[in-house]
Formats: structure tokens, sequence, C-alpha cells
């Protein structure tokens, strides 16, 4: 498969090369619909200009993506642009000389690059310590509450939860009504990380590592083992559905109407709009009122688009206008109601607006507005060393608290632990 | 004393050369580089690069997940190794004895012999599915409260049992092979002196399948070690807990998915002696006691 790829990509270098375009390899981590959404994007950029051919090359999933990445940039074959995850920012961001910051690029080579004029919840996250921006926000998502409309209407619930303790009292009688109440997709994401940005607690020190890689996990603290403690109780009752570590496996449990809500990101609800055969809602993600009165917003989730290093003026430039054009108002608006994931800038959001998409589909503006909630000292994201394995360190100990394997408070200093480890091990390799 | 040396051209060398340039290039370099890369700390891409002597082993070598890690692989190894060849000599053996249709049902006992273990993998994700799986609606039904993407025993459960039907062909294919070698001669002379088919198994059969049964356990160990890679990667992915990741697993996860080079090489070369020893002790020890 992976040799077809390479053939595939050969032939097409050869195919174009005969134009005299400046070629911009692209690889993503898009598949299904989503991928299909980008060769989109690709076909409208080469049909709007004849100096450049942009060729996206599907590389598999997030992980999958980086790994050829840095493949490639070892064996100096890197790609123009490359698609990196919420999780392998500080890889990337941490290796000098790996990448040209975005905000350097634009400046270079289209005159000028404002940060301002991006969203505030997708500004910081994939920025330095100053705020410039090192990669370009691309499917930006964050973690809603999806839930069965026909479920909770059967139950007797009007409105969707907006708090845990809301959901604990609705919990029983959905029970009853035979469903289980809640899954979800991504204990780290959700249930760790937008945890602390959602109730505005710090969880790693170092400005949450944006300042330092010589930092520690705050992980192991009384609100998240609060939260995991009650977590483990739902599972215990039947109020929450575990169905392994996959993303999919817990989605299908809400599609076939398992589960009456779901914990997913914003950049499910297109694929759950072709895949649901009943009428679903999406809400904000639910905090605790014991812990926060009033709820901050989440930070994005998805991933960046990064302009990698050791390319010609040319490539460079022609990266340049790609960059340009994917955040042009047009195609993010395009992007933004083709996938779900939310539009990057204030100017595609406000063409959503006034082109009155919210009107009719009011829940694909959650995302967005739960974004835009008023931010917190600890709401702009994190950025910490080798957490793709932090990340297993966590779903490891999840697995031990819901199995009964380890007590709430062993699972969490074991994370500390796993978690710091690993955190010191990757600054020694920041030199 | 002058030793007596006859001239030799250099065409013997030209005969082995092939064989010797793909042994250096795609075993000998990578393990040497396996072993350099070891003694590094490097940033994921490369751009600076230190030498730690050996912190990446005392990084990674003993810690709670490898020593989980190590113990699964253990056990595992030691399962699929004794199941796949029990289940496999056993059939073969049944085979042995058809005489209707025995084509046909050789055919089929060989049929998984040509699947791949990560798509055993995939077949066996399939069947074990929460929501749409057979054998889980199966093992539920029948009493046992079967969560696989729970409880770590279920998880083990799931990837013994796809790594054994999965290799169970392969041994069978051998075994048979092997039983159909033994002279007719000795077993009717078996015959002759000992009326239960069982004694005449273990005492006639079952040694003279000797090296065929050695031959075999090289083989499924090194099976269960790294082949195996394919069937947890498509079903656990090591959960739940870090409960199935086997030794292999753990390098790809550390240097493929989480991009820490230096720490997985450290694994490997620790693997690449595990390994090693693993194999001397089996030839020193065990095949003694094998006849040819």
């Amino acid at each position: 498969m992976k040799s077809l790829a390479l053939l595939t990509a050969g032939l097409a270098t050869f195919a174009t090369a005969s134009l005299a375009q400046t070629e911009i390899q692209f690889w993503h981590a898009m598949g299904g619909r989503l991928g299909e959404v980008v060769e989109e994007v690709a076909e409208k950029y080469n049909a709007s200009q004849s100096d450049y051919v942009l060729v996206p090359t599907y590389k598999g999933g997030y992980e999958d993506t980086m790994t050829a990445g840095i493949a490639a940039f070892r064996a100096k074959q890197q790609p123009n642009l490359i698609q990196i995850f919420d999780a392998g920012a500080a890889t990337i961001i941490n290796a000098p000389g790996a990448t040209i910051p975005v905000a350097d690029l634009l400046t270079q080579y289209e005159g000028g690059f404002n940060g301002a004029d991006f969203i505030e919840g997708v500004r910081y996250f994939y920025a330095d310590s100053d705020g410039k921006m090192i990669g370009m926000p691309f499917n930006s998502s964050t973690p809603l509450l999806y839930y069965n409309k026909d479920i909770l209407a059967e139950v007797g619930i009007d409105a969707p939860p907006s708090t845990w303790e809301e959901f604990e009292s609705m919990a029983p009688k959905i029970k009853e009504a035979g469903y289980q109440a809640l899954a979800q997709s991504h204990s780290p994401w959700i249930f760790s990380e937008n945890f602390h940005s959602r109730h505005n607690l710090q969880l790693a020190t170092g400005n949450n590592g944006y300042d330092s890689t010589d930092v520690e996990i705050l992980y192991n603290n009384d609100a998240m083992k609060m939260h995991w403690s009650k977590v483990k109780e739902w599972l215990d009752a039947g109020y929450y559905g575990f169905y392994g570590r996959g993303w999919g496996d817990n989605q299908d449990a809400f599609v076939q109407k398992k589960t009456a809500m779901w914990l997913g990101s914003s950049g499910s609800f297109g694929g759950l709009k072709a895949s649901t055969d009943f009428e679903f809602g999406t809400t904000y993600l639910p905090y605790w009122s014991s812990v926060i009165e009033e709820p901050k917003s989440t930070f994005i989730g998805g991933a960046a688009l990064f302009a990698m290093a050791g390319k010609s003026d040319e490539e460079n430039e022609a990266t340049a206008d790609f960059l340009k054009f994917l955040s042009s108002s047009e195609i993010q608006y395009f992007w933004h109601k083709e996938t779900g994931y939310v539009p990057i800038t204030n100017a595609a959001y406000d063409m959503a607006k006034a082109d009155g998409y919210y009107g009719t589909t009011p829940d694909a503006e959650i995302g967005i507005l739960q974004l835009s909630q008023p931010g917190g000292e600890w709401t702009k994201g994190y950025r910490l060393g080798f957490y793709v394995q932090i990340r297993d360190v966590m779903y490891n100990a999840f697995d031990d608290i819901f199995s009964g394997e380890a007590s709430v408070d062993e699972a969490f200093a074991a994370i500390e632990k796993g978690a710091n480890e690993l955190l010191v091990r990757f600054d020694a390799t920041v030199k | 004393m002058k030793r007596v040396q006859f001239e030799h051209s250099a065409i013997p060398y030209m005969f082995i050369a092939p064989q010797i340039i793909i042994i250096v290039v795609f075993f000998l370099w990578p393990a040497a580089q396996a072993v350099y890369q070891s003694f590094l700390l490097e940033d994921a891409f490369g751009l600076s690069s230190q030498f730690v002597w050996f912190r990446n082993y005392s990084d990674t070598i003993f810690n709670d997940a490898w020593l989980q890690a190590a113990g699964f692989t253990i056990v595992f190894s030691t399962l699929v190794t004794a199941l796949s060849l029990g289940l496999a000599l056993l059939l073969a053996v049944k085979a042995n004895e058809v005489i209707r249709g025995a084509s046909t049902y050789k055919t089929l006992l060989m049929w998984a012999y040509a699947i791949a273990p990560p798509v055993a993998g995939l077949m066996g994700n399939l069947m074990f599915n929460p929501l749409i799986g057979d054998l889980y609606i199966f093992m539920n039904s029948i009493g046992f409260d079967f969560d696989h993407k729970l409880d770590p025993y279920d998880a083990g459960f799931v990837v013994v049992l796809i790594s054994v039907w999965k290799q169970v062909s392969v041994n069978f294919i051998f075994f048979l092979s092997g039983l159909q070698g033994i002279p007719k001669g000795v077993q009717e002379a078996a015959l002759m002196d000992c009326k239960s088919s069982t004694r005449r198994f273990w005492t006639i059969t079952f040694p003279l399948l000797a090296p065929t049964t050695f031959f075999l356990m090289v083989i499924n160990i090194t099976y269960a070690f790294f082949e195996t890679f394919g069937i947890i990667d498509t079903t656990t992915q090591g959960a739940p807990g870090g409960a199935t990741t086997t030794l292999v697993y753990k390098v790809f996860q550390d240097g493929f998915r989480g991009a820490d080079i230096g720490g997985s090489s450290a694994q490997s070369v620790v693997l690449m002696i595990m390994v090693l020893v693993l194999t001397v002790i089996q030839f020193r020890f065990i095949e003694k006691k094998v006849h040819y």
C-alpha cells in the first residue's frame, strides 16, 4: 500500500513537472469523508491559479502522518506542508529548524500576517509563548456533547445537561428506559485536557508547558480525581458505556442508539449527519458546577499545518500562497460546512452567520460558540513533549480505573509518575 | 611447520556473495544502527543529538510499563507456542488417520495459513466487537461476563485465541508431513508389539516427530514474539491498561508512534539479546534431546 502511494506520488511528480508548475506536497491525516473534502479543497486551489499545484497525500492516522513526516525529514524528503495533531505539537515546535513558523512565512511572501484575524479560541494553541503562530490551525475541533433527541423525548427530558450534576439526575431515567446515558470517544482529550480548560485548571507547570520543557504534570489534582471517581460510579451503575479506546467504537454506540448521549468532536458533525437515522442535537461540554460557577472556553483539538524547513524559496512561496488561500473566508466556510470543523478566522465566521447557515443548522455553531466563551488563565492549550506516550500512560491508567485494577488515587499517581518521567526525558532531548 | 594450502579461486566467494550482502544489508546493518541509536538521545527530527551512554536503557528498561510488557510477552509466548503446537499435533494425528475425504479435510485445515496476521486480527476484532461481534455476544450468552475492552484476562484470551488460530495451520502442515515421513515398517512393528494406540504414539510416533517439533517450537516462539504484532495492533492495541502489550509492540509504540528513537532502540537491543539467549538455550539444551 505504501509503495503504491509512493508510486502514485512519483507518477504525479512526472506528470506535473513537465508543466513547470511548482508543486506543494501536502501530507495529511484526513480519511473517509474528511479526505474527500481535502481533495475538493485541493481541486479548488489548483483551479484557482496556474502557478502552483497542490498534491495532497493521505498518510494514515495522526500518529502515522507525524511519523511519516519525521522519517521523511530525516531522509531529507520532507513534504512542504504537513498536518500535525495537538498531541504532536510540542514535538515539532520544540525541534528548532524543522519548520518555518507560518507567521514568518506569510509575512515574507504574502506581505503580512495578522494573528487577530483568527478567532480567539484557535489563536494560541499552535503558537509560541509570545503568541506567534508556528502552525496554521487546520481542522480545528472542540469536544461537544451530542444527544439523541428521540431518546431524551421518550424519557421526558426537555434539554440536555449543561452540568455534570444535571447529568447525574437524568442518567437513572435514561437507564430505566433501557439505554446507557453516555459514551465518550477520547478520554485524554475530553476528560483530561479540556476538563482542565473548561474548569480553568492548570494542567502542567511552566504555563502549561508553553514557557519551558522542564515541566511537571499537574493531572493528579482533586477535581480530576473527583471526576474520574464519578465516571467509574457511572460505569458501574450502567449509566456510562465504555467501548474501548477506539474513537469509532464509542461513536457507533451512539449511532446504534445504545447510548443517549455521546461526547465527541465538533468535527464529527458531518459524519454523524450522514450515518444517523434519528434527530440529534449538540450542546456545550458539561462542567461541574461544584468546581467552577461559570465555565470557561475549551481549546481546539484536531490538527494544524506546519510548513517544513529545508525547501527552496520558490516552494516556500507556493506554500505561503496555499496557506493564504486556505485561510480565505470562502474556503474556511466551505470546510466548516462540509466537515463541522470550526472556521478559523473571524471573517469566515461572519460569512457563515451572514449566509444564515446557523439559522438553518444551529447545532453547527455550538463548537465555535464554545471556543468563543470567555477564556481564563488556563484555556489557551498546553505544550507537552512525548505527549503521545503520556496519553498512552493516561489511557492505561483510565482502563485500570474502569476494570478495578487500580483505585482512582493509584491511577493518578501512576499518571503523574509516568508522565513526569517522559517529560524529564523529553526535556533532555531539547538541548 | 608449513601448512599445505591449495590455491583457490574467488569463484566460491562470488557464489555466497549475494547471501552475505543480503545478511549485511538487511540484518547486520540495521542491528548495528539500533545499537548505535540506543546510545543517542535525539529530538524526533534528528536536529540535535547527544551521546548519553546507557541513559536510554536506564530510562526505558525495567520501568513499570516495560516489566508489564515483559511479563505479558513471556506468558503470551508460552501459551501461544504450547497451544498452537498441541492443537496442530492433535489435528495432524487425527487427519493422518482419515481415509475418506482426506485431502478436503487437510486442505480445510491448512486454509488459514494464507491469512496474514493483521487480517486475522481484523477478523477477530470484528468477531469480538461489543456491538455486533458474534463471538462477543456468544461469550456473554453462555454466562461469561466477557468484556475484553475492560478485563485484562479477556483481552489476553482474545489475542491468544487469534494468534493460535492463525498459527495452527502452519504447524499442522509440518506435523502432517512429519507424520507421513514415519516409515510404515516401524509403525507396523509397533502395532504388533503394543495394542494401545496412545502408548504407541508417545513411545514411537512422538519421538520420531521430535525434529519437526523442535523446529516448530523455535518458529512458534519467534512468531509469538514478533509476528503477533499485527494481531495486537489490529485488536487490542496493547489495552486494557497495557495488559496485552508485548515487548515488540512497546518498541513500536515508543519509537514509531511516540518518536522516541533512542528509547525504542534500547528496547530493541534488549529484545535482540533476549532472543539470542533464548535461541542459544534452545539449541544447546533442548536440541540434545532431539534425535534426527
